[in-house]
């Protein structure tokens, strides 16, 4: 789960990184009552999950409440890279002598973390990455050992962090280190990490993202900063019942057991879709390896509830869930959905049992139910049919 | 021969009790795996099946020479499990369970590489079967015969329908390695030891979206592999941004990408499928042809 500004900085703040007294706001008069509240200079700063908000127009500078209330009202609503803003942090104004970057992140290819730091931070780091590549330090940090005062100070001499606020920044790295950890982050990122001209270090700005399986862990975080305005209506009703789903903007429903059996079934779907004007698929959504009656109908439902689906491919290779128990799961799912099929269904049936699996579904004989035994030749029909429903 | 497991392994299931454990225990006896022992600190002394079950993993090995461990442990205990497994110094651990927080995986993954006597496989994973010989996870053991194709994949069913696709040719070993972002044994680890391994004359690899190991996989099959390699990416029609089911298959900006993957494979040789049958009869031709 990637968070929001505020919500990094209340992360920070509960670590003991330094960070900037702020209130956050939905409307104008909001962050209104916030500026006065705050009793000086502010920033009001855009809160999406997107990059480049200040070039977009999502910060702004307000001397006055009434200023605040202006810059708000400007930047609530704004599209900044197709996200709406509905919240603004309004936070202290802070004068600026430098500014530095700091971050960890899982480091995938070596299977441990790193540890991203510069003296030049405030343009965006992919930039500085390419541009000044020198310039900013990278030190792995061992998944056990972890980031104590000395690895931190190895850090922050790589970034060339000036002898002045030195040890300040070596604290923040250290507690910086500590949300990474007892917060279970993939990323914790400082963009700008700001010195004062009365050489004081204040993390200006935050990006943290969370690891998903560590929710378990982390009730009370995942509950609190969960953003259920931001997620898509047909996704959420599959999330309350289980379902791996993921909206997509297409015609073909699918549904597949195996979640790169079915990222290989959008592919192979968008391929036969260029024959039929370009069908592509409408959704992700991985059933697991039980392929229950009940799971299968929550898929389906939710599937005939998406109004561009045009037609729905089920693919399913039987591994151990056999095909004559996944069959009898599709039966059953059309007679809790009532008999009647919103709109054409090709079932491909293979592996375990395929043969009485496919039995059973001719016998059956569900009108608007086609079985075609490969995955390439399925994808070519249901693409023809979507094209035809549309 | 195959790789990793083979007729003479001796597996424990750390998590023999629990319901999925005590399932694939069955099966994996059913399919000829040799079985010698289970791990639950808790039940101690009794058995499942006749199968015995110990207090520790150190405890299992020293009375049944145990060289394999599977776990199927929850994710919330799959750490210490895996710790535990590493401490004994079993020579492999496979690790079965899903949703492991990557913080844990990172850390048994240092543990194992600084102790350097344990070879993990997964988390996130279907396990390995060396047909006809030894089958250690959830893979179903009569899919395919055995054979002289080798596979490694991210994928538990994508696995399936490649080797029910080339069942007629029938497999030497076949490695599904997860799907998680930090994984113990590599697409890289299981090129090797198919190139080292006699009774391989051919290797399948399939990958998919998020992260850069089919790139560095292609690099290395450049430099070490002789042997013939066919590959399949899944996910050329993810969007940027979105988890696709495994917690690894993410497209972040314009790094991880199919498209990527395939062209640093097709770059060093590799032919890459266009769909799972297309890559199927590939590799037919190929066997066909050696």
């Amino acid at each position: 789960m990637d968070l929001f500004e505020y919500q990094a900085k209340e992360l920070f703040a509960k670590h003991g990184v330094p960070v900037l007294p702020g209130i956050t706001a939905d409307t104008p008069a909001d962050a209104k009552a916030a500026a006065e509240k705050l009793a000086t200079d502010v920033v009001v700063k855009a809160q999406v999950k997107a990059g480049g908000r200040g070039k977009a127009g999502g910060v702004k500078f307000a001397t006055s409440p009434a200023e605040a209330e202006e810059k708000a009202t400007a930047i609530l609503g704004l599209d900044i890279k197709g996200h709406i803003v509905k919240r603004v942090l309004v936070t202290q104004a802070s004068d600026i002598a430098s500014e530095y970057y700091v971050s960890y992140l899982l480091d995938r290819a070596n299977r441990t973390y790193l540890a991203m730091a510069s003296s030049e931070g405030g343009m965006e780091i992919e930039q500085l990455a390419v541009e000044r590549p020198e310039a900013l330090a990278r030190i792995p940090v061992d998944a056990l050992a972890g980031v104590d005062a000395a690895k931190a100070a190895e850090i922050a001499d790589a970034a060339k962090i000036p002898a002045e606020v030195r040890d300040q920044v070596i604290d923040i790295l250290v507690k910086l280190w500590d949300t990474f950890v007892s917060e279970d982050a993939t990323l914790v990122e400082v963009n700008p990490l700001v010195r004062t001209p009365d050489d004081k270090v204040i993390a200006l700005d935050g990006k943290v993202s969370l690891d998903d399986n560590a929710s378990f862990r982390h009730e009370d975080v995942f509950t609190a900063f969960a953003d259920t305005s931001a997620v898509d209506p047909i996704e959420q009703a599959a999330k309350d019942k289980h379902l791996n789903y993921v909206k997509l903007d297409g015609t073909v429903g699918i549904i597949g057991n195996g979640a790169g059996l079915v990222m290989s079934t959008l592919d192979v779907v968008t391929y036969a879709g260029e024959q039929y004007g370009n069908q592509k698929p409408a959704n992700f959504l991985d059933i697991g390896g039980g392929a229950s009656a009940q799971v299968m109908a929550d898929g389906l439902s939710i599937i005939f509830g998406d109004p561009s689906v045009k037609s729905v491919f089920v693919n399913i290779f039987g591994g151990i869930t056999a095909c004559d128990a996944v069959a009898n799961g599709i039966v059953q799912a059309v007679e809790l959905l009532g008999g009647e099929l919103k709109h054409p269904i090709v079932v491909r049936l293979d592996g375990n049992n395929a043969e009485e699996g496919r039995r059973i579904l001719d016998e059956a004989a569900i009108p608007g139910l086609e079985r075609v035994d490969t995955m390439d030749g399925a994808a070519a029909r249901v693409a023809q049919l979507a094209a035809v429903g549309a | 021969m195959a790789i990793f497991i083979n007729e003479s392994s001796k597996v424990i299931v750390q998590g023999i009790t629990g319901g999925e454990g005590t399932k694939h225990t069955r099966r994996m006896v059913a399919s000829g795996t040799n079985i010698v022992g289970g791990v639950n600190a808790r039940k101690a002394g009794t058995d499942v099946d006749g199968i015995p079950v110990f207090a520790t993993v150190a405890e299992a090995m020293d009375k049944t020479g145990a060289d394999v461990s599977v776990i199927f442990v929850p994710a919330a205990f799959t750490k210490d499990a895996v710790m535990e497994a590493i401490d004994a110094k079993i020579p492999l651990a496979v690790v079965i369970t899903e949703g492991v927080p990557v913080q844990d995986s990172a850390a048994f993954y240092a543990h194992a590489a600084a102790t350097g006597t344990t070879r993990l496989i997964g988390p996130n994973c279907p396990g390995l079967i060396s047909p006809g010989k030894s089958n250690v996870g959830i893979i179903p053991a009569d899919i395919t015969p055995p054979g002289r194709i080798g596979l490694v994949s991210k994928s538990g069913t994508l696995t399936y329908q490649m080797m029910y696709e080339l069942r007629d040719f029938g497999f030497s070993s076949c490695i599904g390695i997860g799907g998680d972002p930090v994984i113990g044994t590599t697409h890289i680890d299981c090129l090797q030891a198919f190139q080292d391994d006699p009774e391989t004359d051919a290797i399948v690899m399939i990958g998919e979206i998020g992260g850069d190991a089919e790139e560095r996989a292609a690099a290395y099959i450049a430099d070490n592999i002789t042997k013939p390699v066919v590959g399949y990416v899944a996910g050329f029609t993810a969007p940027e941004g979105k988890t696709m089911g495994h917690a690894g298959a993410i497209v972040s900006g314009s790094s991880g990408t199919a498209e990527a993957k395939k062209e640093a494979l097709e770059k060093v040789g590799v032919k890459v499928g266009k769909t799972p049958s297309e890559t199927a009869r590939l590799m037919a031709d190929i066997m066909r042809s050696l």
